[in-house]
């Protein structure tokens, strides 16, 4: 399985913190960001090519291209605002 | 962790940035230099008054990223440590959001490595602001003037 995770407006927007999706179904980020997109709606806004999104995969910052494997973790946010 | 005197640290209670620049600074005779920046909660933005902030962030992930920004900065100068403690949760106007505290032998180090650190943090690290105004929650866009101050570093080539 793979761990998808969203955070601040994302989470919020979309009602979901987390899920689990089958490995294998995505092998990149780029793929999973395709399935995000597809899905109507919250999901279709904020993963349209045009928004900014950031991704991390097993909590390093990832970019379209990382692959994806059994037990991953994944992360979709905005772009961040601390300091 | 490689380094110890390389910390970061994530917490909801109030900052005390005096008390982390005696921390770094401590024992140390090597250090002839501390810079230290106090990011603090203004009661304006965007020409609304704020009245609290939430900060969110990725237990774990915001750790790593904390971390692998002070390496780089050890890696690019000649540091005798650096210290990031940023505060999570809510917090009320003049409450001090994150302090970073670079020490070197000499001050020209600590004062690049400072504004390295803090530029990278902005544009690297997650964490995300909410704000409480009249009208509201609101989260708050990132700036295009971050992603300017963090990409002067990746061009500048000075970096002995």
């Amino acid at each position: 399985m793979i761990e998808v995770r969203f955070f601040a407006r994302f989470r919020e927007e979309l009602g979901a913190d987390t899920e689990q999706l089958e490995a294998g179904r995505v092998n990149s980020v780029e793929d999973l960001l395709t399935d995000l997109r597809g899905r109507g709606g919250a999901w279709s806004r904020l993963f349209a090519e045009d928004q900014r999104v950031m991704a991390a995969v097993n909590q390093e910052v990832a970019d379209q291209s990382t692959p994806l494997k059994d037990g991953d973790e994944v992360a979709f946010f905005p772009p961040v605002t601390g300091g | 962790m490689v380094d110890p005197v390389n910390y970061v640290h994530v917490q909801s209670e109030p900052l005390d940035p005096h008390r982390e620049v005696d921390q770094l600074r401590a024992d140390n005779p090597m250090i002839g230099a501390v810079v230290s920046f106090i990011g603090l909660m203004r009661d304006m933005n965007e020409g609304d008054k704020v009245d609290r902030l939430f900060l969110e962030h990725y237990p774990g992930m915001t750790e790593k990223a904390l971390l692998k920004i002070v390496e780089e900065a050890s890696r690019r100068w000649d540091l005798q440590g650096c210290r990031v403690v940023h505060r999570v949760g809510e917090m009320r106007p003049t409450d001090p959001i994150v302090v970073v505290v670079v020490a070197s032998s000499h001050r020209k180090e600590a004062f690049l490595g400072c504004e390295f650190v803090i530029d990278y943090l902005k544009t690297q690290a997650p964490f995300w602001k909410k704000e409480l105004t009249e009208g509201g929650e609101r989260w708050v866009d990132a700036r295009i003037s971050d992603d300017e101050a963090e990409e002067k570093w990746r061009s500048d080539s000075s970096d002995d």
